[in-house]
């Protein structure tokens, strides 16, 4: 029964990859021949002439202003995003949705280029503060996870000292988990100051993982792959390192007790160059992990399109879906214990740089 | 080039999107902090406390229930320890008593016997010494009633003997 469940899974995950892929072929090949023969706007998609798989994929796992769900019949059918766009240049505050600027129309001097916002005018500099589709993503995935969280917290008020029940015996072991295995262990006197903190993180983090592993419209974004959010965690976590540092860490940082002073020049140094790097891979190493996930399974399914050369031989389209299938069902299944795992490190991680600033037991 | 720019736009953080993570994660620690992670870790505190609490509880009854066990076998133990000194000093006190009942009964007898005898021999004697004279009295009675005569001179004895053997050698 489960291995049927997984198979439909894994057929959602190519159909829906297809679909989107094969139509997007298709109206690019549209759009760029109206561009060809219209010269004056042809100018800045220039690159998208023939648009390669590489493009597709760094297209995909992008933020964007529009959350595209499906093309039917050679028509992007878009989920409108709220656009908020501040003009550094002429000191403009414009909101709008996205579905004015969708399928090439303009607005307010704006234009939708590889689906974000830019000033027509490439001299005008912006901030984008739009609800993009990875902060659609976050606040999708924030809400559930209230919801679950919760309701959860209710069934424990509900039945205090009861044997865990339902939604609340799959989330108990995970905060038991975390609780005992990366938190007591790390900040021994302290857990109950950063515990908040530490079990925000991991279901922040696997939340927007397992979002991001659902390849169709809800999901789907590359959120806890972009680098804007694991730099965001990671610099949390630096802050409460040094903000909540005592004087232990400093100590070890600025004059390392039993070293002399002349090798204090070089060690204070990579001291301090050390307590960027720890965060520094805190962030390199979630996005990377999310990054490459995405990457690899878009790439499997590339694979269709490039053997079936956009659709020119059905035979090579045939042999790269007998190819693409197992090869993505076997990636989706890793992915999704790297969602845990990566959730699991980026807490360890911060549990024991915190650990090591915070408690003086050393 | 169009690769290379697309791999620096994927590594160039986003002012908006960090702007709305911090944002959303801030509020999402604050809320889920405050109103689930600290009453869900507590609950489970409470409740593992709460576990720890019974399971110790049963512990501490079931020591007490073997304690009271022991103590009924020890007591019953000591019952029978007594009851077997008991009939043990029963049993001697028994022996004792027979030994020297018998001891006594045997030295009774013996002084009972040797009373008997001394009686005897004293009652024999007295028999004797009484009957000794009757009889020489008796004698001389009957050997003066026989004899007739005061046999005071030696012709008379020897005249006596003679009518006897006489007498008798007529026989």
């Amino acid at each position: 029964m489960r291995r049927i469940f997984f198979l439909f899974i894994a057929a959602i995950f190519c159909i829906a990859f297809n679909n989107k892929l094969v139509a997007q072929a298709d109206t690019h090949h549209a759009i760029t021949e109206a561009h060809s023969t219209d010269s004056s706007v042809a100018e800045h998609n220039v690159p998208e002439h023939k648009e390669s798989p590489v493009d597709k994929i760094m297209h995909h796992i992008a933020d964007a202003n529009q959350f595209h769900v499906v093309t039917f019949n050679g028509q992007h059918i878009y989920f409108p995003l709220p656009c908020i766009i501040y003009n550094r240049t002429t000191g403009k505050l414009d909101a709008f949705m996205s579905t004015k600027l969708a399928h090439d129309k303009t607005y307010n001097g704006y234009h939708m280029h590889h689906d974000r916002v830019k000033p027509i005018n490439e001299e005008e500099k912006i901030f984008d503060f739009s609800i993009t589709k990875n902060v659609f993503s976050m606040l999708l995935g924030v809400s559930f996870l209230m919801i679950i969280l919760f309701v959860v917290k209710n069934a424990y008020t509900r039945n205090p000292n009861k044997a865990p029940k339902g939604i609340q015996a799959l989330i108990e072991p995970i905060i038991s988990y975390i609780d005992d295995d990366v938190i007591k262990p790390n900040l021994p006197h302290k857990h109950n100051q950063f515990r908040p903190y530490l079990l925000s993180v991991f279901f922040f983090i696997l939340v927007s993982n397992l979002l991001g592993l659902i390849p169709f419209f809800p999901g789907s974004a590359n959120v806890s792959g972009n680098i804007s959010f694991t730099l965001t965690l990671a610099a949390i976590t630096f802050i409460l390192t040094n903000v909540f540092g005592n004087k232990h860490y400093w100590g070890h940082i600025f004059a390392m007790p039993g070293v002399p002073k002349f090798v204090l020049l070089i060690l204070t140094p990579v001291e301090i160059l050390g307590m960027f790097t720890k965060p520094f891979s805190l962030m390199m190493r979630l996005f990377g992990n999310i990054t490459a996930g995405h990457i690899v399974v878009l790439s499997l399914v590339s694979l269709i399109f490039i053997l079936g050369d956009n659709g020119n031989s059905i035979p090579g389209a045939l042999v790269g879906t007998g190819f693409a299938i197992p090869f993505v069902l076997f990636m989706s299944a890793l992915e999704l214990l790297v969602a845990f795992l990566q959730a699991f490190i980026f807490t360890l991680l911060s549990a024991i740089f915190i650990g090591m600033a915070v408690e003086d037991n050393h | 080039m169009f690769y290379l720019f697309n791999a620096m736009d994927l590594i160039t953080p986003d002012f908006g999107l960090v702007f709305w993570t911090t944002l959303i994660f801030l509020l999402f620690w604050f809320i889920a902090g405050k109103f689930a992670f600290k009453p869900i870790s507590e609950a489970i505190k409470k409740r593992g406390d709460s576990i720890n609490d019974a399971l110790n509880a049963a512990l501490k009854a079931k020591e007490e229930i073997k304690l009271m066990q022991s103590d009924n076998e020890s007591l019953l133990k000591q019952a029978r320890e007594e009851r077997a000194s008991i009939l043990k000093e029963a049993k001697e006190a028994k022996d004792s008593i027979i030994a020297e009942a018998s001891v006594r009964a045997g030295k009774l007898k013996d002084e009972a016997m040797a009373e008997i005898e001394a009686q005897k021999i004293a009652a024999i004697a007295d028999v004797k010494q009484k009957v000794g004279q009757e009889v020489s009295k008796l004698a001389l009675e009957i050997a003066e009633k026989i004899v007739g005569k005061e046999l005071s001179t030696e012709k008379d004895h020897q005249a006596l003997v003679k009518s006897l053997v006489d007498k008798i050698k007529m026989n």
